[in-house]
């Protein structure tokens, strides 16, 4: 309780009230703008955040990765583009809802439901607290070592159909961090004699590259488009009303999402599409599904604002992202010197806790905003896209060169903006080059630290932690490959889906 | 958006046009980087193999290489997508965007954030193919925007630009300091 009200203490400060505000109503502007994303929005923001507290700077960025589901739900329902890829369910109910004139109580239920999934990840994650702290200390080097393997394992596999390139972008990522001056031995890698490469390749020049240049760059070269969303009209409370009939399905939505959250890879999508199979199967009104059903809306949204509680976890417990934005804040971290992982909970525990309060008032903050501002918010929608692109242009400057006024970085940078331009259009993933990056360098520390107790590899997985994470390697290798197996003998029919087309925002 | 019916679909990526020429450029590049390994990277006699720095270069680099390998297979034994060449064109023209960028960074420290951004966002705006006074009027409004939000407000660090110099003194230390 005491490490709650000094959490609590943490936040009561106007830097940091700003910061929860600016995040989260920034988060919902730019989750609504079809083409932004939170990525985008949180990979030009970073280098900004250096310069804050880290209270404040991550304050501001989780504010960004929460929020921006909820802003994602309305151009999903309205104009049936998801301004995040994670809405991409959420279109399926909520556009035939605005079809059969139901718009309002489309957007209104979805806010529901985002706001009903937000608050039980975040009750899940305060609850789960004691557990982590108890557990994380028993994670040493090779249990972290372990865990950071079984990330990559998970992220490559769960490309299923793209998995040899999402293993090479991934192994690709893993490359990149080795690139420099090794710290232990001190012995140039891969620097072909060029001096600015023996200070390494900075991970937030490759995240600015791949993800907000690169969509600058998608925009420009694109047709220009202006999407048209109608006005809203009606109380955007109604919703809540209509959410507490469904609320077994928006429990276990919910459910699903911080369960699905914790593990690294998609997330987001399994969520939503376990949590929709679900609500449909027990439904009783299972045809509806896909012609504007609720309890199909509240499943998708309520699983998808679960996660972003759900990813912190392995992040504060253990110091590893399941994902990019995580990814992402991890760095802000490391740059103020607070290592997430074991020790996290034992010295910054009012830390951990100020951020599980951020989450809560960020949700409730967002949803008065929403209250009084979605007919705003669908004028925003209408950005020209191309002219997005400018905007992107502009602000990702900020973010690379601000980090150490170097041309070369933002070189760097535009060189990676180009890859990720190649990658979004192919339909290849992003995020195993960043995960790459920062479960690579996580893995080599690691491992490096293990080696002076080791003395045959078996010592590796002698400890019980080490070896139930060496036996979920194995099962999820095995299941993986047991799946290929039954779907090549089932001889599924090639149906193509442009789901992850929205997934690299 | 089209619809998917079963998890295993949700996990799939299909394959677009071009896919092979990424395919034939990255192994290519994964087998130039390996070909380097001896050269780029250092091995201590005495030390353990997990802690060689040439350990994490050669894993990742022989890992990379093999899935690129297998990712040209896939490719080459897929059926051909119509409009590959359109597709590399694409790709090609992008980079013009990526020397606007490099031109914009590189014009910064001379003719000042808010100068140049204004320049740039209008040009760009232009390049885009907009030409209504709204977008254009927009363009700058969001230049200046921010350029106060993070030069001004935000105090992020971007050098100031040397014409700057030659303002009177009051104007220059006001346009150094805030813009």
């Amino acid at each position: 309780m005491e490490d709650l009200i000094a959490g609590a203490e943490m936040l009561a400060r106007w830097d940091v009230v700003v910061a929860l505000l600016v995040g989260s109503i920034g988060g919902v502007i730019i989750g609504a703008i079809p083409g932004v994303g939170p990525a985008v929005a949180i990979a030009i923001l970073l280098p900004a955040t250096f310069s804050l507290d880290p209270i404040v700077g991550l304050t501001m960025l989780l504010g960004i990765y929460g929020s921006s589901m909820y802003g994602g739900a309305i151009p999903a329902v309205l104009i049936n583009t998801p301004g995040t890829a994670v809405n991409a369910l959420t279109s399926y109910d909520g556009y035939p809802m605005t079809q059969n004139g139901e718009a309002h109580r489309a957007v209104s239920l979805a806010y529901s439901a985002s706001f009903w999934g937000g608050i039980f990840g975040i009750l899940c994650l305060i609850l789960l607290s004691p557990v982590l702290a108890w557990i994380a200390p028993m994670f040493g080097s090779r249990e972290i070592f372990l865990a950071a393997l079984l990330g990559i394992i998970l992220v490559i596999i769960a490309h299923r159909g793209q998995i040899f390139a999402a293993g090479m972008l991934a192994m690709f990522g893993i490359f990149l961090q080795t690139i420099g001056l090794d710290a232990v031995t001190y012995t140039q890698r891969y620097t072909f004699g060029l001096t600015f490469l023996s200070s390494g390749i900075n991970l937030i020049v490759v995240v600015l590259g791949l993800f907000a240049l690169s969509q600058a760059f998608f925009l420009l070269t694109t047709p220009d488009s202006s999407p048209e969303a109608k006005p809203v009209t009606g109380r955007m409370m109604a919703g809540f009303r209509e959410l507490l009939k469904h609320k077994r399905v928006a429990t276990v939505a919910s459910g699903f999402g911080v369960i699905l959250g914790m593990i690294p890879g998609t997330g987001e999508f399994t969520a939503q599409f376990m949590s929709y199979t679900y609500a449909q199967k027990t439904s009783k009104n299972p045809d509806d599904f896909g012609k504007g059903s609720p309890e199909g809306l509240i499943a998708s949204e309520a699983a998808n604002n679960a996660v972003p509680a759900a990813a912190m976890i392995p992040l504060l417990a253990l110091g590893i992202p399941g994902e990019a934005l995580t990814a992402m804040m991890l760095s802000v971290f490391y740059v103020h010197n607070v290592i997430p992982g074991p020790q996290l909970f034992q010295n910054n525990i009012d830390l951990v806790y100020g951020l599980y309060i951020a989450l809560i008032l960020l949700n409730v903050i967002v949803m008065i905003f929403l209250l009084f501002s979605t007919n705003l918010l669908t004028k925003i929608i209408r950005v020209p896209t191309r002219f997005l692109g400018v905007l992107i242009l502009i602000l990702s400057f900020v973010g690379v060169y601000s980090l150490r006024n170097s041309l070369t970085d933002c070189m760097i940078a535009a060189g990676f903006g180009v890859l990720g331009l190649v990658l979004k259009r192919l339909n290849l993933p992003i995020v195993p080059i960043i995960l790459g990056m920062v479960l690579g360098g996580i893995m080599e520390v690691k491992l490096r630290s293990a080696l002076p107790r080791l003395k045959t590899p078996l010592d590796m997985i002698d400890r019980p932690i080490a070896a139930i994470l060496f036996a979920l390697i194995v099962m999820v290798v095995v299941l993986h490959i047991r799946t290929l197996i039954k779907e090549y003998r089932a001889h599924l029919p090639e149906e193509d889906h442009d789901l992850h087309d929205s997934q690299t925002r | 958006m089209s619809r998917i019916k079963t998890l295993q679909a949700l996990f799939k990526r299909y394959r677009r046009p071009g896919d092979i020429v990424f395919a034939w450029i990255a192994l290519a590049v994964a087998v130039f980087l390996l070909s380097q390994i001896f050269a780029q990277t250092a091995y201590k006699p005495n030390g353990k193999l997990f802690a060689q720095p040439r350990f994490w270069p050669a894993v990742s680099l022989i890992g990379m290489t093999g899935f690129a390998a297998f990712h040209l297979l896939g490719s080459m034994l897929s059926e051909r997508i119509e409009g590959r060449w359109t597709e590399v064109w694409l790709w090609v023209c992008s980079f013009e965007f990526a020397f606007w960028f490099v031109a914009y960074a590189a014009i910064v420290p001379w003719a000042g954030y808010l100068p140049s951004t204004i320049v740039f966002a209008l040009l760009l705006t232009i390049r885009a193919g907009y030409r209504s006074r709204i977008i254009l009027i927009s363009a700058t409004a969001s230049a200046i925007g921010i350029v106060l939000l993070f030069k001004a407000f935000l105090q992020v660090k971007l050098p100031a630009g040397q014409v700057y110099e030659v303002l009177p003194d009051g104007l220059r230390q006001l346009m150094l300091t805030y813009f």
